[in-house]
């Protein structure tokens, strides 16, 4: 069902996604991802002038000469650079399109030339074509993974430590200029192999798309060179697939839109779907996931307001686990939204509180979990009127945000020196008055509630 | 006799055509716990980065055990500053401590047994061991700078360089910090630290440099932290100084 020449596409393209994402991923941890686009860019005009002077498409002259525009173009980068009047970026922005420009001017020279036959494809080179990749061009790039991979596997603490603390590694005497070059260099063969599927102009994103989604799902070095691989390899399938009309995408009842796309293009929009469902849906480091951690984390507070409520109203008549109207207990504090619904419902899940009637009330252990903070509160709050000379009346909202994270043992390094003076705690664990009038009695009504 | 751990003969740094340290001759003795004194801007760090090769110099050398460094490496360990690396890289405790252990290992070998059991070694010196499975990223300041001293302990060196060692650390770091420090010492190696919290200096160090662009004193704590040294130190800029090295800048570029 897929052609001989599509599943040449197909290894070519994967293989050369996921050593791309690998070898990228040093690149982007150095804080080099434009290294790469620097590289492929630089590598046009090196091809160019390796076809004119051989006079065909001869492999290891272009070769040769993509990798020497490449060494030439971070060499003049970074001597740019090093005149303080221009910065990194700009420098790189600068050397870019110069070399961008020179491979376009000769890319039209060969075009002009009478050579027939001889020229054909160079245009590919631009925006890349996947059609015309051939059983060479698969050879070149897997012996190029086979050799980043050993060259990988041998080095990977070097280039790991170089990576990490450049001044470190010297300091311990390993030559992190050649390091830095084996990896460019090892960036510059894999454009190389790449330019023919992709093109100069999306190579880069290969080398840059597949180690940032990667760094969404993991912390650790080598998993995510794994990650990065994985995505970039999975980027190839999927944008080959979806290209050459074998997964199509289509409305339901329709014909595929998808049979004639370039399969390049494709290939880096598939990776950039991977990193946006990455950015969102990663754990952990994903939007989502931090979304959720941030509802969890109100859900917890808005539960600890309600139990402190409760508290502190039942302090005013002595009655801790009577039950409370929802006009007092929105009279006591004010609540945003669906806030105190919500923390009812955490809470009661939590078994603090249960419903006599209609009515929340605290349970045994919801009275201890709101001692508790109570406690903290406002331990806080007469420790910051006393060391910190606050207000007593400024001193609530600070402590209301600070009460949820009072370990014990904080809390027992606060209670220490109020326990000394002997005025406001007399035993230990007590809870002490409230340094100012709570909101539930600042805010009684005049008749009663409840 | 051996050689000191540590000479500076006539060392001249400069950015940019702007000389920033300025012949300085100094010899550190064996076993002391050396503190590198001098206000904003005196040189302090370009002083240790000059000397372990980080920074070319104008002119000078420097010698190690009697050395050129690149013989004597294996025995130099290396705290840099804490901003100096990118804290969210993807390795954790363990593998920047193990990091320690890479110059010893020479190319190609990973860090075995040995390595580990080292690295561990180090981690509960520092009082890290529990976090060895973190991301660097989730540790305090304080426990950032463990690690690079427990990456330092761990290249088991006879001499120590200290970028900073004391900044953005909270009391309890800064007093196992100095523990550490003292043990070292007292186990006979020689500890270098950038430092610029005057009032602590006496208390934390035996020896001292003082720097601003040039040496201004060098020698025992009890000698050499005097008024009139700490005077000539951060008693007001050089000015004159300053407006040499800016006309000799503006006369070399035009």
């Amino acid at each position: 069902m897929i052609s001989y020449s599509t599943l040449l596409v197909l290894a070519t393209t994967t293989l050369l996604g996921a050593i791309a994402g690998v070898l990228g991923s040093f690149a982007v941890l150095r804080g080099r991802a434009l290294v790469g686009d620097l590289l492929a860019h630089a590598a046009l005009p090196g091809l160019c002038v390796g076809f004119l002077l051989v006079g065909r498409r001869e492999l290891g002259a272009m070769l040769l000469g993509a990798v020497i525009a490449g060494v030439a173009a971070v060499t003049l980068m970074t001597f740019i650079a090093r005149n303080r009047r221009t910065k990194e970026d700009a420098a790189l922005g600068i050397v870019l399109s110069v070399f961008f420009a020179a491979g376009i001017v000769l890319l039209s020279v060969i075009q002009n030339l009478p050579t027939g036959g001889a020229k054909a494809g160079m245009e590919a080179y631009l925006y890349g074509q996947a059609a015309g990749i051939n059983r060479t061009d698969l050879l070149v790039i897997a012996t190029i993974a086979a050799l980043a991979l050993l060259v990988l596997l041998l080095f990977r603490k070097e280039f790991q430590l170089v990576t990490f603390d450049p001044e470190f590694a010297r300091v311990q005497g390993w030559p992190v200029m050649a390091l830095d070059l084996g990896i460019l260099g090892l960036i510059t063969l894999v454009t190389m192999a790449g330019l023919p599927a992709v093109g100069v102009i999306l190579m880069a994103a290969l080398l840059v798309i597949p180690p940032a989604a990667a760094r969404f799902w993991t912390d650790r070095i080598g998993r995510m060179l794994l990650t990065a691989a994985i995505v970039g390899g999975g980027s190839g399938i999927l944008g080959t697939l979806i290209s050459a009309g074998i997964l199509p995408i289509r409305w339901p009842g329709e014909e595929s839109v998808a049979s004639e796309l370039p399969t390049g293009p494709t290939i880096i929009l598939c990776g950039s779907a991977i990193f946006l469902l990455s950015v969102l849906f990663a754990p952990h480091r994903g939007l989502a996931a931090k979304a959720i951690q941030l509802a969890i984390l109100r859900t917890r507070i808005a539960a600890d307001h309600l139990l402190r409520t409760l508290y502190e109203l039942g302090e005013q008549d002595g009655a801790l686990d009577q039950g409370r109207s929802w006009q007092a207990i929105r009279r006591a504090r004010r609540w945003s939204g669906a806030e105190l619904i919500i923390a009812a419902f955490w809470a009661r899940i939590q078994g603090w509180i249960s419903f006599s009637g209609n009515l929340p009330r605290l349970t045994p252990q919801g009275i201890q979990q709101a001692e508790t903070l109570v406690r903290s509160h406002r331990l806080w709050e007469l420790y910051l009127i006393d060391r910190a000379g606050i207000a007593p009346d400024h001193v609530d909202r600070d402590a209301d945000a600070v009460e949820h994270w009072l370990t014990g043992e904080l809390v027992s390094a606060l209670e220490v020196p109020l326990r000394e003076k002997g005025e406001v705690l007399k035993a230990p664990g007590e809870v002490p008055q409230s340094p100012h009038p709570t909101m539930a009695e600042e805010r009684k009504p005049e008749g009663g509630d409840a | 006799m051996s050689a000191p751990p540590l000479e500076i003969h006539d060392m001249t740094v400069a950015y940019h055509r702007k000389p920033v340290l300025w012949d300085i001759d100094v010899v550190v003795p064996e076993g002391r716990l050396v503190g590198i004194i001098g206000p904003n801007g005196a040189g302090k760090s370009t002083l240790i980065k000059a000397a372990l090769g980080l920074i070319p110099l104008a002119s000078g050398q420097v010698w190690f055990y009697g050395q050129p460094y690149a013989r004597q490496r294996h025995r130099v360990g290396y705290v840099p500053q804490r901003e100096s690396v990118d804290w969210d890289f993807p390795v954790t405790v363990q593998d920047v401590v193990l990091m320690g252990t890479y110059g010893a290992l020479g190319w190609v070998r990973r860090p075995g047994a040995r390595e580990r059991r080292l690295a561990e070694e180090c981690m509960e010196t520092l009082g890290i061991q529990e976090f060895r499975h973190r991301q660097i990223r989730q540790l305090s300041g304080g426990q950032q700078q463990r690690v690079f001293l427990a990456r330092a302990l761990a290249q088991q060196a006879d001499l120590y360089f200290m970028d900073e060692p004391f900044v953005g650390v909270d009391a309890q770091t800064e007093k196992t910090i100095i523990g550490l420090l003292q043990n070292l010492r007292n186990l006979g190696k020689t500890v270098l630290v950038v430092h610029h919290d005057l009032q602590t200096v006496p208390e934390y160090f035996d020896f001292i440099i003082l720097l601003n662009m040039r040496l201004v004193a060098a020698g025992d704590m009890a000698s050499t932290f005097t008024p009139e040294n700490l005077q000539k130190a951060y008693g007001g800029r050089l000015t004159l100084l300053d407006q040499v090295a800016e006309a000799v800048r503006r006369g070399a570029s035009p």
